[in-house]
């Protein structure tokens, strides 16, 4: 009883097939082996990837060409730097995403600049955590005025690059 | 049963650490889970944020535990000699333990930009990125042990015999070192960031990963099936053959939207496509090997875990991948809730399921037995049906919460804002959780399955047939 279980929930039968049916799966087996032989497929496996790894080198190489004329600048402004640094040590992405990428708890920031304004980002996080019961929370960071600029100008730099037309429409 | 190597028996602490750190990864899943729907839940206490770093990074610290111990144990038998260095491998696991224990409480206990600011950030800043959230010394420790594990791997593959199994998990394990240095490279040019923090986490789990993945899984087939070793590694060549000619350019569908040239709308639609396929052959092989098994292997619940590796991995890597992995599609669902269906599932078909299988295999070997009793592996079979179908289940809730998501905000004539669309998706939230507790309950029971012992008189008929036979 427990043996047939067991083939229930293993999805085989409980006893091994007969040692003719094996012989036959030999069998074939060694015919199949003089079409296609372990050696074959271990100098496809390396010839492949070496061909995928370099195809993906030169593209990286093209891609990271052209990704200056895909900014809004050709490198980010030292302020930008500083709200970046701002946006990585206080964990946004741990909530928010940004150009899609991140956590899916709070809304993109990708495109916030255009939605919202430089304005109404530095009042909202000034006036956090809301405390509306039962409303998703943001911590209070406590920025200077001077945080809260670089961190908007990180913003507005990430708001104008070229995603391809990314995200649908404005509510990200 | 002994074990064929003395050495081997380091990979029972590394096993016992990957279930404890899973539990932990799991409470901080249903924290997350309820935070969705109790939105001020545990705040400020545990902030959203917060807890969603311990689950990741619990996960991803776990995984590496089972890999390790994965390696420890099955190196030396393919080698067919002791461990390099068994003092090391004892040595690692508690740095290791440590520095990943000392982590979570920084995350627990500090804020997050004075854990920045105490473990010195700016020195070289790499903290928070998705992931990659862990301050510098952790970083560097990561590195180190990393290193140190490669060496003792490394020796002991050098001084034995050398098989495709080895050769395989030790490209996979050397790739997921080397890859991980890219975690070092932060530049403040967001495009270029992203482009290489993929080169960690797409490269690691639809990559090098995928060759452990492969390594383990062909060894536990191996052992259990008792097919030749040949066909074996024939098969294992295949699918890694597979998965990195399809993952290396398949990188190319994280770099649609965030500010690289649009042919990798192309590029990577054509090559992520075909990423589905090393998974099926994967599933094919678990299957094929099983039913063409030369041996009735006592471990039943590793069996299952193996094919269940097979069908999730497929499942949730692959069809759940393919869903939005082409460009017009992913034009609508980047980051929605429907990325979040496909990763909880493709984690949990892939990378846990196959640590669960060595683990289901490996440890009662280790704890002196060829296979546990019956009634643990009953025990063990619940639990996976437990784990796997309401994995499934949060994975159907978290798509029908996403589908809904694109609707609302990105496809009617007049989108909703993001926070309104959230609090239409409630329901599915809360029917994710409930199969989220359902998961809880699995993973109690999988744990108990290690405790559990035949009912006296079980145990008595067995032996009674033991000794007529």
């Amino acid at each position: 009883m427990q043996a047939a279980i067991f083939g229930l929930w293993t999805g085989f039968p409980p006893e091994v097939s007969s040692s003719g049916a094996a012989r036959i799966v030999a069998d074939k087996e060694v015919v199949m082996s003089a079409f296609f032989t372990k050696s074959m497929a271990r100098n496809i496996f390396y010839g492949g990837t070496l061909f995928s790894v370099l195809l993906f080198l030169a593209l990286t190489f093209h891609t990271n060409w052209r990704i200056p004329q895909r900014i809004p600048a050709a490198a980010p402004s030292p302020e930008v730097a500083r709200g970046k640094t701002l946006w990585e040590t206080r964990n946004c992405i741990g909530c928010h995403t940004i150009l899609g990428e991140g956590a899916y708890f709070a809304p993109e920031l990708g495109n916030v600049y255009k939605r919202r304004g430089p304005d109404f980002i530095k009042a909202w996080i000034k006036i956090q955590p809301t405390k509306t019961p039962g409303r998703r929370q943001m911590p209070q960071f406590h920025f200077t005025d001077q945080q809260l600029d670089d961190l908007v100008a990180f913003l507005k730099w990430t708001s104008e690059i070229n995603t391809e037309n990314w995200p649908p429409n404005i509510e990200g | 049963m002994q074990l064929h190597y003395q050495s081997q028996a380091v990979a029972k602490p590394y096993f016992i650490a990957a279930i404890a750190l899973f539990v932990g990864q799991i409470l901080f899943g249903l924290i997350l889970g309820l935070q969705y729907v109790i939105g001020d839940f545990l705040f400020p206490a545990i902030p959203f944020n917060v807890a969603r770093m311990v689950h990741t990074n619990l996960l991803i610290v776990w995984l590496l535990f089972g890999f390790m111990g994965a390696a420890y144990y099955l190196v030396p038998e393919e080698t067919e000699t002791e461990l390099h260095s068994p003092l090391l491998a004892h040595l690692l696991f508690w740095i290791f333990l440590v520095a990943g224990a000392l982590t979570v409480v920084g995350y627990l206990t500090v804020p997050y930009a004075t854990l920045a600011e105490m473990t010195g950030n700016e020195l070289l800043a790499t903290m928070g990125r998705e992931f990659l959230e862990q301050p510098l010394p952790t970083k560097l420790g990561i590195v180190v042990v990393a290193l140190a594990f490669l060496y003792n791997i490394g020796m002991t593959i050098l001084k034995g015999r050398k098989t495709a199994i080895g050769m395989i998990l030790l490209m996979g394990l050397v790739g997921l070192a080397v890859f991980f240095l890219f975690a070092f490279y932060n530049p403040s040019n967001l495009v270029r960031d992203k482009y290489f923090w993929w080169w960690v986490v797409h490269l690691w789990v639809e990559g090098v990963w995928e060759l452990i993945l492969g390594a383990i899984l062909g060894f536990v087939l191996l052992k259990i099936t008792g097919v030749d070793r040949e066909v074996i590694e024939k098969w294992l060549y295949v699918i890694i053959t597979l998965t990195l000619v399809s993952g290396f350019i398949g990188t190319g569908h994280h770099y649609y939207w965030i500010g690289t040239p649009g042919y990798w709308q192309w590029w990577g639609g054509i090559f992520s496509a075909l990423e589905p396929l090393p998974f099926f052959a994967m599933t094919v092989f678990c299957f094929n090997m099983v039913n063409r098994r030369r041996r009735q292997h006592p471990n039943k619940a590793a069996t299952l875990w193996a094919l269940g590796t097979g069908v999730m991995a497929f499942l949730g890597a692959g069809v759940w991948g393919f869903l939005h992995t082409l460009a017009p599609i992913n034009y609508y669902t980047h980051g929605t809730q429907i990325t979040a269906a496909h990763g909880h599932m493709a984690f949990y078909g892939a990378y846990v399921m196959v640590v669960l299988t060595i683990i289901s295999y490996a440890m009662p070997i280790l704890r002196g037995r060829e296979a546990n009793p019956e009634r643990a592996q009953v025990l063990e079979m619940w639990s996976f049906w437990l784990m796997t179908v309401s994995m499934v289940f949060i994975t159907l809730f978290l798509t029908a919460a996403g589908i809904l998501q694109v609707w609302l905000q990105r496809i009617i004539p007049n989108p909703q804002p993001f926070m309104q669309v959230q609090n239409q998706l409630t329901m599915f939230y809360w029917m994710r959780w409930l199969a989220g507790v359902v998961f809880l309950i699995g993973l109690t029971v999988y744990i108990y399955s290690f405790f559990a012992r035949d009912r006296p008189q079980t145990a008595e008929a067995r032996e009674g047939q033991t000794a007529t036979a």
